[in-house]
């Protein structure tokens, strides 16, 4: 298939790219920009986003859109921005949407560098937890125990041994004005939060949990299924932060079992397959009682407060 | 004197491997204990094997946030005793550098595969290039040596890793594999011996760790911890280790020191192959992957009475002049094919005192033998 002239009134990242089938990330970008409208430039480091949209015939990009390193994209977007500042074009704004390799380990140095200097960034990272334009290898936001390429499970291993890096409270830290998580299951609160975003000058984040059916190893019509039960369980809580201060969270409607989510991929399936990693489950459980009380996520802990 | 034979770390016997496979096994064979890595086509599977065989062999493999982390914590390992490695292609070779120029001087030796791929930038980076061997002896600022090699198949890939660590290890210098995408992702048969002879080494207690009177200019080497007293800086430094950045000759004589114990060493690092050279009027200089193809087209020529043969680099820095400077005598032509815009066609012409041309791919594909055929057989 080849990228559409034409798809809908205002589509600005249009259908046709070379994403796999059930790609979060191919979803999201499509929601964000239509969040963002069409004066922006779109940033975006070395990783699946790149390669699925660039090939000749194959592109949706219907904005202004620079590939580049893949450990420079906040560098890259603080020289676009600067440059337009000083042209006078402030109606244009800026924004990278970078994996979460790019973004969580090798662009992490030009990342807060970029949030330090207070540059006109918005910052989105679409995030699947892995290398996954290289083949699934482990990054700095691999969930704990999940199986990759370079931390694989096996009778040794029960997969990565390291907690996923919370991101956003180091972004907080920086003092930017506005960071966001949000999730491709819910793309309207994704929209608002893109909208919101906008309204700020400054450093901005917002962090997006993407699904990958290839790598997580589901199947591609389960994505968004996928993605609501990774935030019911309260393993990826979706929260909002304006001025270093939480001021928004959504709420889980039914809490459900980390098993539930872990079960439905691949990627954990060896935490499943000889009952020896109940203590494994157990701490992927207390992630999620964690995230769930740090940031209040169910409305009945809310309402005793 | 510190060579050794050791028992091999996989059983003696064929293996159907890749290239990539093939390094993984040929440095855990040399003693690799340590492994720190960033995935990048088309490496990664180097490390993806080290992951796994690690466990089995104990090892570490630490997967780290870029390039800069996985060359500085390969630099920390080795100073803290291990032989140390870790693969990259192209974009990755060139963050590494200013740590191998500070390898370079602080005589760290450690083990960097670069597995090529077409640039610059991303470029094609699932498709085969050669364009990194200017990068991999300019790369770093201020002079410098390094050894770099360039296999021509899945045994040399395996056979290169094991001789890399020995010649770090003897040398005391930052030493590279070249491969190719092409050679990296073949599969191929691969002969594994029961033995492996390997170089630790050498440790003196009581001697200065940067500064030698012995021929080779090679000084002995602690590690942390063994009771030395010992300082490590990438500034200039006397043979203590201590620093000496407004002292011009203690400058020069390290500089001189580190170019010198490779160079003077040269015949003994720098290795060819010869393939029907006797009698060849137009010889091919080839290295990596197209030395494959140059080989095959060398044997076709030869079929047909044409006066054709090949000279293989299977080191390129330090440059094999003396192999060059031969054939330069005896042949009337010689022909450098290449797959970048003749980055060592230069260093052939400095040598060879005759009529030197190149053959230049730069499309991402390998140089197939009909193109060497026809550009021989347009000059015999």
């Amino acid at each position: 298939m080849i990228a559409k002239e034409k798809s809908g009134e205002q589509e600005l990242f249009v259908s046709g790219h070379r994403a796999c089938h059930g790609c979060g990330m191919a979803l999201s970008v499509g929601h964000i920009l239509k969040a963002t409208g069409k004066d922006v430039i779109v940033v975006t480091p070395t990783g699946c986003l790149e390669t699925f949209t660039s090939p000749y015939g194959y592109s949706p990009w219907r904005v202004p859109w620079i590939h580049h390193l893949f450990e420079n994209g906040p560098s890259i977007a603080s020289g676009v921005a600067a440059a337009l500042k000083a042209q006078g074009r402030i109606h244009v704004r800026v924004l990278v949407i970078g994996g979460d390799g790019a973004t969580f380990d090798i662009g992490f140095g030009a990342l807060s560098g970029m949030l330090e200097r207070g540059d006109d960034v918005l910052y989105i990272c679409v995030d699947n937890g892995a290398y996954m334009n290289t083949g699934g290898q482990r990054s700095g936001a691999s969930p704990m125990y999940s199986s990759t390429t370079t931390d694989p499970a096996g009778k040794i291993s029960p997969g990565k041994s390291q907690m996923k890096k919370d991101l956003p409270a180091i972004i907080a830290a920086h003092g930017a004005p506005y960071v966001a998580t949000a999730s491709v299951a819910y793309l309207k609160d994704l929209e608002k939060k893109v909208k919101k975003a906008m309204e700020y000058h400054g450093p901005r984040y917002i962090q997006i949990d993407t699904p990958c059916p290839s790598v997580w190893g589901f199947s591609p019509d389960r994505t968004l299924e996928i993605g609501r039960l990774g935030v019911q369980s309260g393993l990826i809580p979706i929260i909002e932060m304006q001025g270093g201060m939480l001021t928004n969270v959504l709420k889980i409607k039914k809490k459900i079992p980390v098993e539930e989510y872990l079960k439905s991929q691949k990627r954990f399936s060896h935490l499943f397959r000889d009952g020896q990693h109940q203590k494994e489950i157990e701490k992927i459980q207390a992630l999620a009682d964690i995230n769930i009380q740090k940031y209040g996520l169910l409305k009945d802990v809310e309402d005793k407060r | 004197m510190s060579f050794q034979e050791i028992k091999g770390t996989l059983p003696a016997g064929s293996y159907y491997f890749s290239g990539n496979e093939a390094v993984a096994e040929g440095a855990i064979a040399a003693g690799c204990r340590y492994y720190a890595g960033y995935p990048i086509t088309p490496s990664s599977e180097i490390m993806e094997r080290i992951a796994v065989r690690f466990k089995e062999v104990g090892g570490v493999f630490m997967q780290m946030e870029d390039e800069l982390a996985s060359i500085c914590s390969v630099i920390g390992a080795v100073w803290a005793g291990a032989k140390a490695m870790t693969a990259t292609s192209g974009p990755g070779f060139s963050l590494m550098q200013e740590a191998i120029g500070y390898a370079a001087i602080t005589e760290t030796p450690l083990v960097v595969v670069d597995i090529q791929r077409a640039g610059p930038g991303t470029g094609q980076a699932t498709r085969v290039g050669s364009g990194d061997y200017m990068q991999a002896k300019w790369g770093s600022h201020g002079d410098y040596q390094v050894i770099a090699l360039s296999p021509w198949s899945v045994q040399e890939m395996y056979e290169h890793s094991i001789e890399a660590f020995n010649l770090a290890e003897q040398y005391r210098v930052p030493v590279f594999v070249m491969g190719e995408e092409a050679v990296a992702h073949l599969r191929e048969r691969l002969e594994v011996q029961a033995t492996v002879r390997v170089f630790n080494r050498v440790k003196k207690h009581g001697t200065p760790p940067f500064g030698t009177d012995s021929m080779d200019g090679v000084p002995p080497m602690p590690a942390f911890g063994e009771g030395e007293r010992l300082l490590v800086t990438g500034s200039t430094h006397d043979e203590f280790g201590i620093r000496k950045t407004d002292d011009p000759r203690a400058h020069a004589r390290l500089v001189e020191r580190i170019n010198n114990k490779i160079l003077a060493n040269r015949g003994k690092i720098a290795n060819t192959e010869s393939w029907y050279l006797d009698g060849a009027e137009v010889v091919v200089v080839a290295y990596g992957f197209t030395a494959r193809s140059a080989l095959f087209a060398v044997e076709l020529l030869r079929k047909t009475g044409k006066r054709a043969g090949l000279l293989r680099l299977k080191t390129i820095w330090p440059f094999p002049e003396e192999a060059i400077r031969d054939v330069g005598r005896s042949a009337r032509k010689v022909l450098v094919p290449e797959m970048n815009r003749g980055q060592i066609l230069g260093e052939v012409m400095k040598y060879a005192r005759c009529e030197v041309s190149g053959l230049n791919q730069t499309n991402g594909e390998i140089i197939h033998p009909q193109r060497i055929v026809r550009e021989v057989e347009a000059v015999l």
